[in-house]
């Protein structure tokens, strides 16, 4: 595998966790924490956007 | 004498050596992480009372070095892309904003974390919650430091090599980018298991 390849699988479980932290936040309900997850929310955004163009840049590059 | 298959890869795996060595080394740290976070397991299913990730530990600054990690990952892509395109200064600039991501990580762990801590007295000695916390992400900082020093000499001395061997020097930047991601895949699973349940 190559690092094309494992900082694809980096940056998808990176979205996850920026997302379920962003779902925490939500459970815990007071004014602090729903700043962070609005900026967790954000941030798997800009995370998705970001290996889209990731993807089109590295095309040649080879998976393993 | 030469040492083969540095660049190319080997017929038989596809692969060049040091990528085999690196994949090998990430398994033998995958068994090391793994039965520490079983033991996380075990230990708190086995405990009559349990801490609270979430109202123990700092949640902002464990969020803030979350990113230091994320971001830092993204910048060590960059350093090896940059010397696929033959781009030694954007190399330098990326590895270098790679080590000083690494070393806010370690400041902030230890300046507003560890330390605060100790101080209160919250030590391995008086939970097994504590003790799982300051052993994984002890040995977790522990692997840091070691991806920063491996960093830092490509940045530094071991950017000669790019002058005589430039695809085996990408290479062994594809392999420090390899482990230095490993380092930040066990932080992403570390920060959820620790901090937030």
């Amino acid at each position: 595998m190559s690092l094309k390849a494992f900082h694809l699988a980096f940056i998808s479980l990176s979205v996850v966790l920026t997302f379920g932290f962003g779902i925490w936040t939500l459970t815990e309900g007071s004014g602090l924490y729903t700043f962070y997850g609005l900026f967790s929310f954000i941030s798997s955004l800009a995370l998705i956007i970001y290996v889209v163009k990731f993807l089109k840049k590295f095309r040649d590059v080879s998976y393993l | 004498m030469e040492v083969p298959y540095t660049v190319k890869p080997r017929p038989d795996t596809g692969l060049y050596n040091a990528k085999i060595g690196v994949w090998l080394f990430l398994a033998s740290e995958v068994m090391l992480f793994g039965a520490l976070f079983s033991s996380y397991i075990l230990l708190r299913m086995g405990a009559s009372s349990w801490y609270v990730g979430s109202e123990a530990l700092n949640v902002p600054i464990g969020t803030f070095n979350t990113m230091v990690l994320i971001v830092s990952s993204v910048t060590v892509v960059m350093a090896w892309a940059s010397l696929r395109m033959d781009d030694l200064k954007k190399y330098k600039m990326y590895m270098g904003i790679t080590i000083l991501l690494g070393l806010v990580f370690l400041v902030v762990k230890i300046l507003f974390e560890y330390l605060p801590k100790i101080d209160h007295g919250h030590v391995p000695s008086e939970h097994n919650f504590y003790a799982i916390y300051f052993v994984l992400t002890g040995l977790h900082a522990l692997h840091v430091i070691g991806g920063l020093v491996l960093n830092a000499y490509l940045w530094g001395p071991g950017t000669k090599m790019w002058e005589t061997e430039p695809e085996q020097f990408t290479n062994r930047i594809e392999i420090a980018g390899l482990y230095w991601h490993f380092v930040d895949i066990v932080w992403i699973f570390l920060f959820p298991t620790i901090y937030l349940l």
